[in-house]
């Protein structure tokens, strides 16, 4: 288990869309490194063979049946957008390609 | 933008090609893949959204039964295997037309894998076979659609703003994904189409999908690297987005050859990026440059439970499969009495569905074939779509084929109501009627045409008296003319004959 | 002080039901025991007076009718601000979503709503429930209702303080690793964690999905059951939804037996970093059980010690993925957006004001803890991690029916003590994270005072679909307890 140093804050700032102060950069680098050693002792846990548990319950198979159920209202949904228009959610210029 | 490009034969004597084809499919539930919003295209501007689809705060997903059968079907028609266990994963990255800046998809857990589908390619050697092994095919969600304002070109690039609309976020997505295309050299882009589109015929006799690849339903991603030879390592690879047509798929991977190749000849390295295909122009222009920081943290998705389809319930679909494609072809050469390659151009034509329909519609075969083949192909061709989306049915194609049998219209008279049915005027009786197409099969008409026609060319009509027959053809195609082709030839022949005593 | 405000939900429900008062009555007193104590406790972000009386018109009505009534029908409730509900503002303690007006009812309020329950307001919380404080709320801490100066718990400190001071009988909280019973036992009231999936998360602004979970509040164990019998059950529009029906919940509180029951102390919660105070109540507890008829053993979990490690892997983890969806497109707040700046800056920056210090710092923890390279070591090994854990539960369970242990380790912390150490902090949760990491039903109920005469909570476990087992024990230690102190814990309380 690394250090996180104040670059790998910012990357992983980047990939969550968070900008975050010089100081905050530095606070945070600080910070994680404590949790992670603190959080470090499960790595000491042997645990090559045994299956991750996702859910508390075990369950398979949920399905719905392919029925149509009623949409929200239009204006009860854009009426509380940012933005809206043409019965569309207006956004700023997007600059990455998909 | 055109990049600098090398004559094709050049690439395949320097280079080998290896491709790989990302297709995704629509499926056409009724509802969407974790919500019961409609899927209906076209529908007004987020008419069809509700938490879930939106991502709003609270909401959760609940997985379409229909879909994951749809999945099943699918992979066992292209000869996967099944996973007994799989589960859906997060996606992770934001983008604005993606409610929830996750993607819903599969991950390490596919639930079919390790497929093929095998397409008939016509080479110099004949017809060859070539198996296009399938590495995966999973489930996952569609992404609104944004559109883009202002700016001088419409496109993304230069816009003030975009607006989006999140009915299609949600749609049930299937996608299919090769596993490296190796050896098929200079049919590489052959193959490509051939593969797409025996794909969408699978699809569409599945009856999952209305995979028409103008509307969306249908996609085409393809990827492609050039090395110097098959036993080099593999080269540097693009991903070439937004292939939406058959033709495409061939033009965008040829493209794509000529430019690499270009490109590795001058001793430029190729940059693993996102190219997007421009159908208008025929080439494919630098879009993302794929960086290593791209991490989409994956990881199973919490709010869905896995699925884990029983071997009852596979074996249960396996069986109620429709016939392959490729068995079908063959069964239906035999019954029509046609060559292979005679039964290769319907299929490539894409109009196997078609002139099955339409004799289903009480039209002969080879009549149905000729109609789509010929003159509907045509149309199709001018007009830059698929011959399925002509706005002609198969339903109006046998009635029209039935018109002409009973004498009513000839094939050139038939032409014109083809016209007046492409252009929404009805259907073909109601456009025979209002247009006034009809073949004159009163005689007494005829002989006036004719009388007029000899006394214009009295050559001609000297020369059938004095038994050259051959001459006929000249003093028919003046009366065919004078009664704007309303006429039957074969009875004006044979009037033309009368009347001059043969 | 009117007596309706000190009055239990049995209570409350009896006397509309049998029109000795209205539910309009009962609202209203609570809205002005709100209006005279909330300046100072601050446990709710939002009072809902109007909808509330509406709502107890409609019960009025239905008694006036004569209409069958669910046994809760008119008993004033307070909701976490972590649940949708229609007409009301949700913000989950964060100011991205500050004005943000659900167009849907969670499936709790749903389910409120149909049994005649009034919903007076939301609560405050931490951001997004991230928190054992509420001090992480954007909105300003909650006080304890013991001592003002001292932290509610978190992260439903405002439905449990609501509840401590008497300006709802009944509360909602969520818990992911403990939101709900630490809280409970630093306020000196009940609060119970139901079975992960017994109640369903539809409307429930996620935190961490394979762990948050809604559950019931109140003053006592019985309330506390017929308001988690009212919450839980099968809800389709919730794939982790449990089929299977509810427990005998209510039945098991009232019986409150604990003869020939074996109750397992888990060894690995208690000793150091336990205050004395805490450790004396519990030990008094386990006695008063012992004295009851129960056999008590004690259980070794070992992996108990690796829970905060796991789970401040996996909660992290699975919200840097749930609040990505706060990004300024389609609801909540948007800043700078100038007409220059892009979708993608314009995320940037309505995520860095929108979010506060503690959200910030757990979705930077999760996006680490997911990226390439660094999954298994991190995600993937935590979830094994719960597999060991759960694996301690089900060993525990061949020889005991329930689990106990200290709720807490300490009594609730001074306001600001802590919000510079988030490890301090975590520390809180301990004794809460293994039954969530399982996904077994947990309580806790009051059981004294500890050495800064402030309350201490008794923690009860018990395994899956086996809720009704924590409200007996629960029941049990209740009215042992009662009949010592002559009331309720809280009765020892200093009056706002």
């Amino acid at each position: 288990m690394s250090a996180i140093s104040r670059d790998d804050v910012a990357h992983l700032a980047s990939l969550a869309r968070i900008e975050l102060t010089e100081q905050e950069l530095n606070d945070y680098a600080g910070q994680l490194d404590v949790i992670l050693t603190a959080v470090a002792s499960i790595s000491e846990v042997a645990a090559d063979d045994i299956p991750p548990t996702t859910h508390a319950v075990p369950v398979v198979n949920v399905f719905r049946d392919d029925v149509v159920t009623p949409s929200l209202d239009r204006d009860s949904v854009l009426d509380h957008a940012p933005a809206a228009e043409d019965g569309r959610f207006r956004v700023p210029r997007i600059l990455d390609e998909e | 933008m055109s990049a600098p490009l090398i004559d094709f034969d050049e690439v395949i004597a320097n280079f080998d090609p290896v491709l790989g084809l990302e297709v995704h499919v629509e499926l056409g539930t009724a509802s969407k893949m974790f919500c019961g919003c409609a899927t209906e295209f076209g529908a007004e501007p987020n008419t069809q959204v509700c938490p879930t689809c939106l991502g709003l705060p609270g909401s959760l997903p609940v997985v379409n039964g229909t879909a994951v059968e749809s999945a099943i079907r699918i992979g066992l028609a292209l000869n996967c295997s099944i996973a007994s266990w799989c589960r859906f994963a997060r996606k992770n990255y934001f983008y604005p037309d993606m409610p929830k800046n996750f993607q819903t998809s599969q991950y390490d857990e596919p639930i079919c894998f390790e497929g093929y589908l095998d397409v008939d390619v016509e080479t110099d050697e004949g017809t060859r076979t070539f198996r296009v092994e399938i590495e995966r095919a999973h489930m996952e969600e569609d992404t609104g659609k944004s559109l883009h304002v202002g700016g001088s070109t419409g496109r993304i690039h230069g816009a003030d703003f975009s607006l989006v609309d999140y009915n299609r976020a949600g749609i049930p997505l299937i996608e299919i994904v090769t596993k490296p295309l190796e050896g098929a050299g200079k049919y590489a882009p052959e193959v490509a189409k051939a593969y797409v589109g025996a794909l969408r015929d699978l699809l569409r006799g599945l009856g999952v999908s209305d995979v028409k690849m103008e509307q969306g339903s249908l996609r085409c991603d393809v990827n492609l690297s050039l090395r110097t030879s098959p036993d080099a390592p593999l080269g540097t690879r693009t991903e070439t987005k937004n292939v939406n047509s058959l033709r495409s798929v061939e033009r965008a991977i040829r493209y794509e050859m000529q430019r690499q190749a270009a490109l590795l000849t001058d001793g430029t390295a190729i940059i693993q990026e996102t190219r997007h295909w421009h159908e208008d122009t025929g080439v494919t222009t630098s879009g993302r440059v794929k960086s290593d920081a791209e991490d989409y943290r994956y990881f199973p998705e919490p709010d869905l439970v896995p699925v884990a389809p029983s071997a009852e319930w596979i074996e249960q679909l396996r069986s109620q499969l429709p016939e392959p494609p490729a068995e079908r072809s063959k069964r239906l050469r035999e019954e029509w009495g046609i060559s292979e390659k005679e039964m290769q151009s319907v299929i490539n034509a894409g109009a196997l569905d078609l002139v099955l329909a339409t004799i289903a519609e009480g039209a002969d075969p080879a009549a149905s074939r000729k109609w789509w083949l010929g003159e509907l192909a045509r149309r199709a061709n001018d007009e830059g779509v698929e011959l399925e989306s002509l706005a002609i049915t198969a339903k109006q194609v046998a009635d029209l084929e039935g018109l002409v049998q009973s004498g009513r219209l000839n094939d050139k008279l038939a032409r014109q109501v083809i016209d007046g049915v492409l252009a929404g005027e009805g259907e073909p009786a109601a456009v025979a009627d209002s247009r006034g197409l009809q073949i004159v099969s009163d005689d007494s008409a005829l002989l006036e045409a004719i009388t007029a026609a000899i006394e214009a060319d009295p050559d001609a009509a000297q020369k059938i008296r004095d038994g050259k027959v051959a001459a006929t053809g000249a003093l028919v195609g003046s009366v065919m003319k004078a009664t704007k082709g309303q006429a039957d030839a074969a009875r004006v022949r044979e009037l033309v004959l009368q009347e001059l005593g043969q | 002080m009117s007596d309706l405000i000190h009055a239990s939900a049995v209570e409350l429900a009896a006397q509309i039901a049998n029109k000795t008062v209205s539910a309009i009555e009962v609202t209203q007193a609570h809205l002005d025991r709100i209006a005279e104590v909330d300046g100072r406790v601050n446990a709710f972000l939002h009072v809902d007076a109007d909808g509330a009386l509406e709502q107890a018109r409609a019960v009025d009505h239905a008694v006036a009718s004569g209409q069958a009534l669910s046994p809760l029908a008119g008993v004033p409730l307070a909701l976490k601000d972590v649940l949708t509900q229609t007409g009301v503002p949700t913000t989950a303690g964060s100011k991205i979503l500050e004005g943000w007006r659900p167009p849907y009812d969670a499936t709790v309020v749903e389910r409120l709503r149909d049994a005649g329950v009034v919903i007076l307001g939301k609560t405050n919380m931490d951001e997004f429930a991230m928190g054992s404080s509420t001090e992480n709320s954007a909105y300003g801490p909650t006080h304890n209702p013991w001592d003002l100066e001292r932290i509610p718990g978190g992260s439903s400190g405002g439905s449990a303080a609501a509840v401590s001071a008497y300006e709802a009988p009944l509360a909602i909280g969520t818990d992911t690793g403990g939101s709900i019973r630490q809280p409970a036992a630093v306020t000196g009231i009940v609060g119970a964690k139901p079975t992960y999936g017994a109640v369903s998360r539809y409307g429930l602004v996620a935190f961490s999905s394979s762990l948050d979970q809604a559950g019931p509040f109140a003053r006592t164990v019985v309330d506390t059951a017929l308001l988690h019998s009212v919450i839980a059950g099968h809800d389709p529009r919730d794939s982790t939804s449990i089929k299977e029906p509810v427990p005998d919940v209510v039945g098991a509180a009232k019986s409150a037996d604990v003869s020939n029951m074996r109750i397992g102390v888990v060894r690995e919660l208690s000793g150091e970093g336990y205050q004395p105070g805490v450790q004396a109540r519990f030990d008094e507890a386990v006695e008063l059980l012992r004295a009851q008829g129960a056999e008590i053993v004690e259980i070794s979990c070992p992996s108990f010690t690796y829970a905060l490690g796991a789970y401040y892997l996996i909660a992290p983890s699975e919200c840097s993925s749930n609040l990505a969806r706060f990004d300024a497109m389609r609801f909540g707040l948007r800043t700078d957006d100038n007409g220059e700046l892009s979708a993608e800056d314009v995320m940037r920056h309505t995520r860095a004001a929108g979010f506060g210090p503690e959200v910030k710092r757990r979705i930077i923890l999760g996006t680490y803890a997911l990226s390439s390279g660094y999954y298994d070591a991190y995600y993937g090994q935590a979830q094994k991690v719960r597999t060991l854990i759960t694996r301690d539960f089900e060993a525990a369970w061949a020889s005991v029916d329930v689990l106990i242990s200290p709720t807490t380790p300490t009594e609730p912390f001074r306001i600001g003590e802590r919000v510079n150490d988030p490890v301090a902090m975590y520390k809180a949760d301990l004794c809460t994270l293994p039954s969530s990491l399982y996904g077994g039903p947990a309580i806790s109920v009051p059981i004294g005072l500890g050495d800064e005469n402030l309350p201490v909570g008794l923690q009860v476990m018990a395994p899956v679909m086996a809720d009704d087992q924590v409200y007996r024990v629960a029941g049990a230690v209740e009215k042992a307890l009662a009949q010592q102190w002559g009331g309720l814990l809280l009765d020892q309380a200093v009056a706002l």
